[in-house]
């Protein structure tokens, strides 16, 4: 027979009801957490999957070394480390390289070491020019006026078999102590 | 058929709750003269809402990948049927967003709103503004010409100012160490998705916030607010003056709302989205990154900012002005809430308002940023006859860089001191030596001029009309 439980009186054991009812509270917030700390795991490794990955490094060919004069400045690009099929016109990087008197190679990075825009050389007074915040820089990299705190940053650059190399990197961080 | 109509609306509103739902909204009371000063949030609600459907309409024509995004934007401006003017909307009803948003915190700081009890809706409302923040800027970047591209690089920069975890915040906005095809992809989820989600979270509990505490009423010079009292005075007053918020209140709010519709969408259909500049390349360093209006002052403020102090400014700016609006309903609790009785509110608004429209003129100007683009002075009239040495100075003048900075009869840039006459102030050797030797801001050309290039220069510069009287 069914009871009419309705009509039951539920206070038989007021003590263990208390008991049932903080137990199952217990089940009810474990249970929501678990849920959540489920479902957080595929959002949070496919937020943090491009940075965890492996950093990958390698050396691009920006010229033969005839390409480049003593004494001169010059633009290249190269394709970046880990592109894809749809990186479309941002796969590649910029750097100036410049070619010393004493045949090394100076590479710095095209982005302004005060918020990263794109500085421009200008040949004639041979200085780097910031289009942002009006940063200016020396041929050679470093400091000359304006609000970035340090100099531009360079890139590893190497001459194998007559092939001028660069190696590839991030783009450059300005910290705030550097 | 009108009878049936009407059972079957009782039967839907019967079993579901409808009037239920909404009749507590709209009868319940507000205090009387709140009037059209009290609509600005709800037209910056109208601008979210006129976000989500035209942010919809362009989800379904823009593709959100790196290759393609800028092309696809393309498609929209100048092919898709309607496409250039929902852009324009979108574009519009964000700069009405941020404006609203603005005037409606001004009002409610003016009036002293966020005071008891009251202040959650202020907190809430610093939430909103950093997500609205975050909205405009994201969405600037998703136009992915080569402003947007470089404007994710600046995001990445300012991240990399934090301490200790600044790479590591600005690589996973980037999505990696570089820019890639992985960037655009995490811009628009954090645009379409993440943001939206706590934003309309945050707009839900700040309306509640409305209902449960009510609307503060106008305040008026004397009436000293006691939080002790507050809330049995607030019933009591509602009881013997309110209004129901429906019509009484509402009207005005939806009047106001569709007049800024009307204007948002006048602005859009005549005046446009921002036009798409180059594609995105990183390689391609003749650009001229600049974010959209409501970022001008700050982005003055990255340029005039003492070298020394610039990476703390980056990145204590934006920390530092959150904690002092969370602050602002800790800091004053009780007391009047009239204007006319806080006159440093009524200053610091005042001084707030002068400072970024300051900014904001200047961030226009950009005086700091070299003109790439001024005329050479080929036709140059304030040496009438110039010889071949000052011709060849002129040349020197306009290939050196001296033009970027430097402006002579209103050609060149305003960034180092204007040159028209120069000899008036300078010697012939005190101007070698000032272009030797560099200055302040201005990098030494001892090195980079020969001595031809250096004595043709001056001698154009020292040949300048005496009198300054152009012909």
């Amino acid at each position: 027979m069914s009871c009419n439980c309705e009509n039951q009186n539920p206070q038989s054991d007021t003590e263990e009801v208390l008991n049932r009812r903080g137990f199952m509270t217990k089940v009810t917030m474990g249970v929501g957490a678990f849920f959540a700390a489920a479902l957080s795991i595929p959002l949070v490794a496919a937020m943090l999957d491009p940075i965890m990955r492996k950093k990958t490094q390698v050396w691009r060919s920006v010229g033969q070394l005839t390409d480049f004069k003593v004494g001169e400045t010059k633009m290249v690009t190269f394709e970046n480390a880990s592109v894809y099929k749809w990186s479309g016109g941002i796969a590649r990087s910029a750097a100036y390289v410049r070619r010393e008197a004493d045949g090394s190679f100076l590479a710095l990075s095209v982005n302004c070491a005060h918020l990263g825009c794109p500085v421009r050389w200008v040949e004639k007074s041979e200085i780097f020019l910031c289009p942002c915040h009006g940063g200016v820089y020396h041929k050679d990299g470093s400091w000359a006026a304006g609000p970035p705190p340090r100099g531009m940053f360079d890139y590893k650059i190497r001459v194998q078999n007559n092939n001028v190399q660069i190696q590839t990197q991030n783009i450059p961080i300005t910290n705030l102590t550097s | 058929m009108k009878k049936a109509l009407i059972k079957i609306w009782h039967w839907v509103d019967d079993r579901g709750g409808f009037s239920e739902l909404v009749k507590p909204l709209t009868t319940h009371l507000v205090p009387p003269g709140s009037t059209w000063n009290y609509v600005w949030g709800s037209a910056t609600l109208s601008c979210l809402i006129i976000q989500v459907i035209t942010g919809i309409a362009l989800a379904f024509l823009y593709q959100p990948s790196a290759d393609v995004a800028y092309e696809s934007l393309q498609y929209i401006e100048n092919q898709a049927f309607l496409g250039s003017f929902i852009r324009g909307l979108h574009n519009w009803g964000a700069s009405g967003m941020v404006l609203l948003m603005g005037f409606h915190m001004i009002r409610v700081y003016l009036f002293a709103a966020y005071k008891y009890p009251r202040e959650m809706s202020w907190i809430t409302g610093v939430v909103l503004m950093a997500l609205t923040i975050v909205m405009a800027f994201t969405g600037q970047l998703l136009r992915w010409d080569d402003n947007g591209v470089w404007s994710s690089v600046v995001a990445a920069e300012q991240m990399g100012r934090i301490p200790l975890i600044g790479d590591s915040i600005a690589h996973f906005l980037m999505g990696g160490e570089t820019i890639n095809g992985e960037t655009l992809s995490r811009f628009f989820a954090l645009h379409v998705f993440v943001v939206p989600a706590m934003l309309f979270s945050f707009v839900g509990y700040h309306l509640f916030l409305v209902f449960r505490n009510g609307i503060s009423e106008p305040p008026k010079a004397g009436r000293i607010l006691d939080p002790k009292t507050y809330r049995k005075w607030y019933e009591d007053m509602l009881q013997k003056k309110g209004v129901p918020f429906f019509p009484n209140a509402i009207w005005r709010d939806a009047v106001f709302s569709a007049l800024v519709l009307v204007v948002l969408i006048l602005i859009a259909w005549f005046v446009g989205a921002p036009e798409l500049v180059g594609a995105p390349d990183l390689t391609n360093v003749n650009v001229d990154p600049k974010p959209d209006w409501y970022f001008t002052w700050i982005f003055a403020i990255f340029a005039l900012v003492p070298r020394a102090l610039g990476s703390y400014v980056i990145m204590l700016g934006p920390l530092l002005t959150i904690t002092v609006l969370l602050s602002v309903p800790f800091l004053s609790k009780g007391g009047e809430r009239s204007p006319l009785k806080r006159p440093w509110a009524i200053g610091a608004v005042a001084f707030l308002i002068i400072t970024i429209c300051g900014l904001w003129y200047i961030g226009n100007v950009e005086p700091w940023h070299p003109r790439f683009d001024a005329k050479p002075l080929s036709e140059y009239t304030t040496v009438p006859k110039a010889d071949s040495t000052i011709q060849k100075g002129i040349q020197v003048f306009n290939t050196a860089g001296c033009l970027y900075c430097h402006a002579i009869d209103g050609h060149g840039g305003i960034r180092g001191p204007e040159l028209t006459n120069v000899q008036n102030r300078l010697s012939r050797e005190q101007i070698i030596i000032r272009i030797v030797n560099g200055a302040e801001n201005m990098p030494s050309y001892g090195g980079s001029l020969t001595k031809e290039e250096m004595s043709d220069v001056v001698s154009f510069l020292m040949a300048q009309d005496k009198s300054g009287s152009k012909p």
